[in-house]
Formats: C-alpha cells, sequence, structure tokens
C-alpha cells in the first residue's frame, strides 16, 4: 500500500513537473511574450474595472464584448479591406499595414463599443430601475454571456455566410511575425511591438480621460458617491453609458490585437477564458482601479508565463486561476487597491 | 448603488403571464402536512411511473425518455444541492459543476480498470456487484471534503468575488482531470465505471443497470431514473429538515443581511460553511450517480458551461425553494431533449438551448427576480398559526 502511494505521487509529478531551468534560462524572452499577453489582458481588464468601479456590478458579458470585437476586426478584413483568409502572410510594408490595422481597430472598436452600449441598455438598465439586487445583476450578466455566445455560434451563421459556427473563422495573417531585434538575448517580434505599443497607447488616453477631461471627473464622481454626483449636476445614467462605451472601445482594440497574436483563435467561445483573466488582472491590480487595471494585466500575462515554463504548457490557465485565488486571500483589495473614486479630484 | 433588497414588483401583464405558480404554490402552501404528504406521494408515484408510460406528445422522439428522465433525477438533486448554497444560503457558487465532477471521477477512478486507483478486480477492495453503492458515500465525502477546501479560504470573501473564485475552481478541476493523464486517462476519459449489478437474469446479464437494458420502456435509463427518485426523495428529507434547523434559520438570516445576522449571534461563516460543504457532498452524489449512469467519465462534460445551466435551474425554479429547482431542473433537463430534432428556419431548435436559457435567464431577472415559484419567506417555527392571525388581521382590515 505505501508503495503505491509512492508511485501515485510520482504519477502526479510526472503530470505537474516541475522545472525552475526553464525559467531561468528563457526569463526576459519569457518577459517580453508575457508583456504582449498581458497588454491584451490589460485593455480588456479596463473595462471590468470601470464598470465595478462605477455600478459595483462585475459584467460578465465584458468576454462576450471581446469576442464581437474580434469578429468585428475579422469581418473589416475579411469584407471591408478584402483580405481573403489564403493562409499566406500578407506583406504590405509598414505604413499600408499599420493604416489596415488602424481601420481594422476602429471598426472593431465601434463594434465592441456599440454591443457594450446595448448590452447595458437592454440587460442592466431595466434591472437598476428595479432596484434589483446585486446577485439579480451577476445572473443577468451571465445569462447575456449565454446569449452573445450562442447568437454567434448559431444564429451568425445564417445571417452572414461563413461566420460564427462550432469552428474557429479561417485565420487571416495580416502580419507575419517576424524577429525585428534582440533585448537581453530575448527576440522580440513586430507582432509584440505593434500589441505593446498599441495597448500603452490606447491605455494613456484612457488615463488621460479619466483623470483629466470633464466626463473622466464625471466617471469618477459616480463612482465615488452616486448621489451627491447627481446632485451636482452629473447625469448618472449617462456615466454608466460612457463608461460601458470606454470599456466596449478598448475591449475592441483588444480584440484586434488578440487577433494578430493569435489568428486562428476567432471563435464563439474565444472570449470567456480571456474574459476570466482579464477579470483576475483587474482583481490582481485592485478592482476598481484603472491603473491597478493595467498594471494588473501586464503582471498577469508575465506571471502566466513564468508559470508555464515552470510548470509546463497545459498548466498555464491554472497557473492563472490560482493566483487570482491567492491575490484574494492574501490581498482582496489588489496591488493598488480598489475604488476609482478616491484617484485625486 | 443602494443595496436595499427591493424584490421586482411586476407590472400586472407580466406577473400573471411569469407566475403560473402562484396560485399553485397557495394551494400548496394551505394545505395541511398530511394533506401535503399524500399529494408528495401521489406526485411522486406519478412521475417514477411516466418512463413507463410515456404520455404522447410528451414524450421526447430523439431519445429514450428513461434517460432523459434519468438526466432529470441527476440535475434535479444537483439543483436541490445548489439551492442549499445559491438559495438558502445566498452565496454565488458558479463552479459547482467541479463538485460535480469531483464526485464522478471519485467513482470512475475507484472503480474504472483505466484508472491506476482501481479497487475492482481481484485484489481490490471492492467486490463488483457492490462497488458502485460503496463509492457513493466515499464519493460524497471526497467531495465534501473538497467543498471544505475550497470553503475555508473563499467563504471569508466578498459574495461577487466568492462568484469568480468557484468559477475559476471549476475550470481547474476540469483542467486538472484533462492534463493530470497519468491518473484521469486525460481527454480519453475512464471508461467502465462499475453499476449496481442487481436483477441479473438470461437476457439481462449485467442487470437491470447496465447499458445492455437499452431496450422498451424500462431500459436501464429508467432504472436510473428510480434510483435517482429514490435518492431525491432522501435528500429532499434532510434538506426539508435541514431548512427547519437552526441551520436553516442562520442560513435565511445571512442571505437576508450577513451584517445584521453577524451582530445577533450567528456565527456566519461556520454556517456559509456548512452550506458549501452540505451543497458539495450533495453535488458529488449527483456526480456518482453520472458516472454509473453513464459508465464513462470524461472531462469535457464538465464544461463551465454547465454549471451556469444548472444555475439557471435553481433560478428558474425560484431561489430558496425546493420543489421549485426540481421543477427548473426538468425544464432544463427536459425541453433541449424534447427541442432535439425540431427544425425551424434551419436550425436545429435542441441547439439553441443555451440561447434559450440565456434569454429565459435575462428576462427573468427583469419580470420577476424571483423565479417561478419563489420561496415564500415565512416564519420558519409557528409559521402556520402566525400566517391564520396575519391573514384574518388583513381580511378583518380589507372588511374595515
Amino acid at each position: 500500500m505505501v508503495h503505491e502511494c509512492v508511485g501515485q505521487i510520482a504519477c502526479l509529478a510526472s503530470d505537474i513537473g516541475f522545472n525552475i531551468d526553464n525559467l531561468r534560462d528563457g526569463f526576459w524572452q519569457l518577459s517580453i511574450d508575457g508583456l504582449s499577453w498581458g497588454a491584451i489582458y490589460a485593455l480588456v481588464a479596463v473595462g471590468y474595472t470601470l464598470v465595478f468601479g462605477v455600478l459595483r456590478l462585475i459584467n460578465f458579458a465584458h468576454s462576450e464584448i471581446f469576442m464581437l470585437g474580434m469578429f468585428g476586426a475579422y469581418f473589416c478584413l475579411d469584407m471591408i479591406l478584402g483580405f481573403s483568409p489564403s493562409g499566406n502572410a500578407y506583406n504590405k510594408g509598414v505604413l499600408l499595414t499599420v493604416l489596415y490595422l488602424g481601420i481594422a481597430m476602429v471598426f472593431a472598436m465601434l463594434v465592441s463599443g456599440t454591443a457594450a452600449i446595448g448590452l447595458e441598455a437592454v440587460a442592466y438598465r431595466p434591472l437598476r430601475r428595479r432596484n434589483a439586487r446585486p446577485l439579480t445583476f451577476l445572473i443577468t450578466a451571465i445569462g447575456m454571456s449565454f446569449v452573445l455566445q450562442e447568437f454567434v455560434h448559431f444564429v451568425l451563421p445564417k445571417i452572414i455566410k461563413g461566420y460564427g459556427g462550432s469552428n474557429a473563422q479561417q485565420p487571416i495573417i495580416l502580419v507575419q511575425p517576424k524577429t525585428q531585434f534582440q533585448i537581453f538575448g530575448a527576440t522580440v517580434s513586430n507582432v509584440t511591438i505593434v500589441i505593446v505599443v498599441a495597448a500603452l497607447l490606447l491605455a494613456a488616453l484612457t488615463d488621460i480621460a479619466i483623470n483629466r477631461t470633464k466626463f473622466g471627473r464625471g466617471i469618477r464622481a459616480v463612482a465615488q458617491d452616486p448621489t451627491t454626483a447627481t446632485l451636482m449636476g452629473v447625469s448618472r445614467e449617462r456615466i454608466i453609458m460612457t463608461t460601458f462605451l470606454i470599456g466596449g472601445l478598448l475591449a475592441g482594440a483588444a480584440a484586434l490585437l488578440y487577433s494578430l497574436k493569435v489568428p486562428q483563435g476567432i471563435i464563439y467561445s474565444g472570449g470567456f477564458l480571456l474574459g476570466i483573466k482579464a477579470f483576475s488582472a483587474a482583481v490582481l491590480g485592485g478592482i476598481g482601479n484603472l491603473r491597478g487595471a493595467l498594471l494588473g494585466g501586464l503582471l498577469l500575462g508575465i506571471m502566466e508565463n513564468y508559470g508555464q515554463a515552470v510548470f509546463g504548457t497545459q498548466w498555464r490557465d491554472v497557473v492563472a486561476f490560482v493566483l487570482l485565488v491567492l491575490v484574494l486571500l492574501i490581498r482582496p483589495t489588489g496591488i493598488l487597491g480598489e475604488s476609482l473614486g478616491k484617484a485625486r479630484a | 448603488m443602494t443595496h436595499q433588497a427591493t424584490p421586482g414588483t411586476p407590472g400586472k401583464v407580466t406577473g400573471t403571464l411569469l407566475a403560473p405558480g402562484d396560485r399553485l404554490r397557495n394551494w400548496w402552501s394551505g394545505l395541511s402536512r398530511v394533506q401535503k404528504w399524500g399529494f408528495g406521494v401521489l406526485g411522486f408515484a406519478l412521475l417514477a411511473l411516466s418512463p413507463l408510460f410515456p404520455p404522447p406528445f410528451f414524450d421526447t422522439p430523439g431519445i429514450s425518455f428513461g434517460g432523459t428522465m434519468a438526466q432529470f433525477a441527476m440535475v434535479a438533486i444537483i439543483a436541490i444541492g445548489l439551492n442549499v448554497v445559491v438559495g438558502q444560503a445566498g452565496l454565488l457558487d458558479l463552479g459547482y459543476v467541479g463538485f460535480y465532477a469531483v464526485g464522478a471521477y471519485t467513482v470512475a477512478l475507484l472503480t474504472s480498470p483505466d484508472s491506476p486507483w482501481n479497487q475492482v478486480g481481484e485484489t481490490g477492495a471492492f467486490s463488483e456487484p457492490w462497488a458502485w453503492l460503496a463509492c457513493v458515500p466515499l464519493a460524497m465525502a471526497a467531495t465534501a471534503l473538497a467543498g471544505l477546501i475550497l470553503g475555508i479560504p473563499t467563504l471569508r470573501l466578498r459574495g461577487d468575488y466568492l462568484a469568480i473564485v468557484t468559477l475559476g475552481f471549476g475550470e481547474i478541476i476540469r483542467l486538472l482531470a484533462d492534463n493530470l493523464s497519468d491518473i484521469t486517462n486525460g481527454s480519453r476519459g475512464l471508461n467502465k465505471v462499475a453499476y449496481p449489478h442487481v436483477g441479473e437474469s438470461d437476457h439481462l446479464r449485467d442487470g437491470v443497470f447496465s447499458s445492455g437494458n437499452s431496450s422498451g420502456h424500462a431500459n436501464y435509463g429508467t432504472w436510473w431514473f428510480w434510483l435517482g427518485l429514490v435518492l431525491m426523495i432522501g435528500i429532499l428529507l434532510l434538506v426539508g429538515n435541514l431548512e427547519r434547523s437552526r441551520a436553516g434559520r442562520a442560513w435565511v438570516a445571512i442571505r437576508e443581511d450577513e451584517d445584521a445576522a453577524e451582530v445577533m449571534g450567528v456565527n456566519t461563516f461556520r454556517f456559509k460553511l456548512w452550506a458549501f460543504v452540505i451543497g458539495a457532498a450533495i453535488g458529488g452524489l449527483s456526480g456518482a450517480l453520472y458516472a454509473g449512469q453513464v459508465q464513462y467519465v470524461a472531462p469535457p462534460t464538465f464544461n463551465i458551461i454547465n454549471s451556469m445551466l444548472f444555475l439557471c435551474a435553481v433560478v428558474l425554479g425560484g431561489q430558496g425553494n425546493k420543489l421549485g429547482v426540481i421543477f427548473g431542473a426538468f425544464v432544463i433537463v427536459y425541453l433541449p431533449n424534447r427541442m432535439l430534432g425540431v427544425h425551424v428556419l434551419g436550425i436545429n431548435l435542441g441547439d439553441l438551448k443555451y440561447l434559450f436559457f440565456g434569454l429565459a435567464l435575462v428576462v427573468l431577472m427583469i419580470f420577476r427576480p424571483q423565479g417561478l415559484f419563489p420561496v415564500r419567506q415565512q416564519l420558519l417555527t409557528y409559521g402556520k398559526r402566525a400566517r391564520y392571525l396575519l391573514r384574518s388581521a388583513d381580511d378583518s382590515k380589507s372588511a374595515a
């Protein structure tokens, strides 16, 4: 009996694996790859964090907003810009590629932004009018998540031929990953550069919008104290709509960047896991805190890559979830602490 | 956001449209205890006989009616268990399928020849005919333990965080089952799980519960349905008694206002943990049933979307009402099976189950957040007498 137990633990060990050398050898490469994942998580996480900050609601359907953004980006590249999914990469030169990417990104952002506003208007606004309990909101969010996923799964193929359905879209490879330069022995590809630069730019823009503009002040005011904000002449409904819009726009941008990184990942169920991870990132940084979400996203992307190197590729998702649980246990308010409202006035 | 728990007041039209349960419930709560038992026994007897004489329109054309009902019994047990956690204690558990998986995998790991921990056979601890039954309490114990391990760190968290952590847990369990391939056989799954060997005869060599018994109305699905029904009644009695006990009152107090409950001297953490562990064990029981019936356990069954479906059953039926959630479970299982193969506009309606259930959740949350058969807030002690007093007071007021 004792012998068997030893064998069983060995069994477990062989499946889980623990290889710290992997991490040491590939440290910089892992960090840089993780950074590009983290940039995507960060953009999606902003959507969770803003909505949570303003409404105290986990917008469970945000992952589906992201998923719709992926389809939007694909639709733009395929139908509007005319790139057919041929399997080979299009090499159009830097300027033209950036232009096309920009157009696709704007389109994806429009799709996601519209979807986010629509989601708010259809599902959440009636609940707010009825003063529903928090649990009710969460269940509605889950329901909408189902609806949007299954819409793309079964109904979209009937509307636009070749879209949606059970299989992923044929990949359109606009940018062929190519090494641009090396840093500490780690290679940096053009895809990584595009993702990180675009994400940082958008993150900076969002930060300015929230912290320095008039409607940003409105958002922070509503997050801090909805009643007083209303008394001061801030329209709560409009602020909530703006919040959903910003979250949706960023999710759309993230969706395009994601489809650059994983062109074969455009599928109806593709948002779910990423959404949970982005939410974990938001919690990691401190939910309700904008900069926390950005920091949390980057950290989660990098940590996940380290964990994957140590424990094996198949444990990647487990690493993210375990990290989430650990953060909640050790520091439930996240690294930078929660609250959108307590930021500077 | 205000945290006032004002249940939505449905408009008159939607109220009557979505509330077929109200009159039924009023009638039911007006019955005496003996009458309730009488109707209950009658109802369960009719339910038990239904697979033998499937009513013509009610039958499921694409799939064996007995099998559908067996599935219903399993989901109903899950719904009762989840109802303890979500409906009674007010803890949103999105990873309940994880417990279902732990239960199923406990049975499969202990009895499948594909597993390294197989205990059936020459050297094993179990004799083959009784292996399944012996594993059921083990499966429940293992799931209860899993609930305890998950609950101790997470139940101190805020409600919405709890939802996400449990979601992560459900996904981790599935990923473990998928990736620990030396033990769980990975995505190939575990075959030949044990089942009760009862009623063996010449033409049914492996007894009525084996998948060999597949013809006629009394096929193995029907037998599993009967077994599930017996277990369901047992669980119902257990949960019903818990509801009326100190633990049940503590759960209601926690659900309605955790801080107030704490102030009144309820050890909220301990009772939340109890709810979690009891709910987990019931989920494990259902998992064991599943493993026995299908005789094959593989990771895709325990996809997180099933967790949402279970939650849908509870919300649809009415959180906190154990008979309501059984109805919810029936809807969740029966409708997709009934719609299987029914085509509208080139779309198989059976495929659209998640779309419909998602829509149902959204609409229900707006117009009737308490579910079709909402739980009645009643005094748990002296309930009936107090209600009569209140009713007579109301009558005299309206007369005046």
